[in-house]
């Protein structure tokens, strides 16, 4: 931290989807913490040390309210967007605990395992329409997208037959291009779940949103606006992150035939296998958070209005936590990876993606066992860095 | 073992009972909670890799002073 080169701009786009950009190559000989400059000039911390990242990520003096003056941007569309109003992710305690506690009771790890009937049927429909078809196909829209998405109506009661909708404003939401039509996109949703929500206030049905909106108190922390941007952000975190793992997940197994072999001879392996594409995927990379105290950590001071990002995918390949981070391995323990985040924060969703990725993974491969790239590996585009990392487009054979 | 859950802090992450089911599990509100019976961890050698997990750090193991 005493060089004086310039530091390492964040976020880069990576250059093979599984591993971290090439740019961020110098970040690892800077373990634990290091500096970065954001798309505007502005410097901020990055962590990337494992250690240091679990501890940071639950030091309460790092702030996620997207509000504050001088909260970190990583890119302009995130920066134009003021009045972020997000619910769970976007906020601090106490109010964070009052949101999550409305809900966690519906993300257990028990209802996760209760739900695993319902996504095998999801899954098995979408291979036996997409076989029907025949190839070649694109997984993304045939598999990966839907399987989550469809996974998620059912769980909130929000009707799937609206997919269309919802995944091109998610889209919007998350990767613009412009701060335009991140609020037009917002805007939408929020017309379409107060209609929902209005809906199911007459006439209720069986999903959680039901349960929220008759369990909710008129006097209680969560009023329509409330509700409204809890079911946006649970709608979209529910269906995006897991399609890119899917998407993302089935590229990085059709590139590592010896690891898919080992994968079909032993089904045993499937949750280790998740677990560690989770650690080398890294696909939330960079957490946002700004210090509202001064923190001393690792022999720095991080001052209070100082910008803090976490590189999961650098932290997730410390050489001191994870011996050849590189190298996928389902027989390494990935245990206590960051790809969920940790702290307060931590995927609310994380058992029931576990679940998704589970089944999906096993029952594609199983259903196909000749599924292969249609198009150079090199080819296939995938998402840029400054946001949700997966593919693009899958275009697969079989 | 004593195993000490700060209901306050946990989060419901459910990442102790994914760790040592057979320890931890989670009530209807996604609290962490002892499996009746295994209160003072049962002997699992997962015990001190469930607290580690934990986001929030709610679980506390200690050595029980007989």
């Amino acid at each position: 931290m005493t060089d004086t080169t310039a530091p390492v701009a964040f976020p880069q786009s990576r250059t093979c989807p599984f591993h971290p950009p090439a740019g961020y190559e110098p970040l690892r000989a800077e373990r634990p913490l290091t500096r970065i400059t954001l798309f505007d000039g502005r410097e901020a911390w990055l962590v990337t040390g494992h250690a240091t990242a679990r501890a940071l990520l639950a030091d309460p003096r790092l702030s996620s309210n997207r509000d504050r003056p001088g909260f970190p941007a990583p890119t302009a569309r995130f920066a134009g967007v003021r009045n972020r109003r997000t619910a769970l992710l976007g906020v601090d305690d106490p109010e964070h605990r009052a949101q999550r506690r409305m809900v966690a009771g519906d993300f257990t790890l028990k209802r996760a395992v209760e739900l695993r009937p319902r996504i095998q049927r999801i899954v098995d429909e979408r291979l036996d329409a997409m076989i029907a078809q025949g190839p070649p196909t694109d997984l993304v829209s045939a598999f990966a997208l839907p399987v989550p998405s469809m996974v998620i109506c059912a769980l909130l009661g929000v009707p799937y037959a609206d997919h269309d909708f919802f995944e091109t404003q998610s889209r919007r939401l998350l990767r613009g291009p412009e701060t335009a039509d991140v609020l037009d996109a917002r805007g939408r949703l929020e017309a379409y779940f107060g209609e929902l929500i209005d809906r199911k206030r007459k006439a209720p049905g069986t999903g959680l949103l039901d349960d929220l909106v008759h369990r909710q108190p008129s006097d209680g922390p969560l009023d329509r606006e409330g509700l409204i941007a809890l079911a946006l952000i649970l709608l979209v975190a529910g269906h995006e992150t897991t399609a890119n793992m899917i998407s993302l997940g089935t590229f990085t197994l059709l590139q590592h035939p010896e690891r898919l072999a080992e994968l079909r001879a032993d089904p045993e392996l499937v949750p280790a296998a998740v677990e560690e594409l989770m650690r080398m995927l890294s696909i939330a990379d960079g957490l946002l958070r700004l210090a509202v105290e001064d923190i001393e950590v690792a022999g720095t001071t991080i001052r209070k209005g100082d910008g803090v990002v976490f590189a999961t995918s650098v932290i997730n390949r410390d050489e001191s936590v994870y011996p050849e981070p590189d190298t996928l391995d389902w027989n390494r323990p990935a245990r206590h990876h960051v790809a969920f985040g940790f702290g307060i924060h931590q995927c609310l969703g994380q058992n029931l993606a576990r679940a998704e990725l589970e089944i999906a993974l096993r029952t594609l491969f199983d259903r196909l066992p000749t599924l292969r790239l249609a198009a150079p590996a090199e080819e296939i585009p995938f998402k840029p860095g400054d946001t949700i990392q997966g593919m693009l487009e899958l275009p697969v054979s079989w | 073992m004593r195993i000490d859950i700060d209901k306050d802090v946990c989060i419901g992450a459910g990442q102790c009972a994914l760790t040592a089911p057979d320890v931890f599990t989670q009530d209807d509100d996604g609290y962490s909670t002892l499996l009746p019976g295994r209160e003072d961890g049962g002997g699992s050698p997962l015990l001190r890799e469930a607290a580690r997990a934990c986001p929030v750090s709610a679980i506390t193991v200690s050595e029980t002073v007989s």
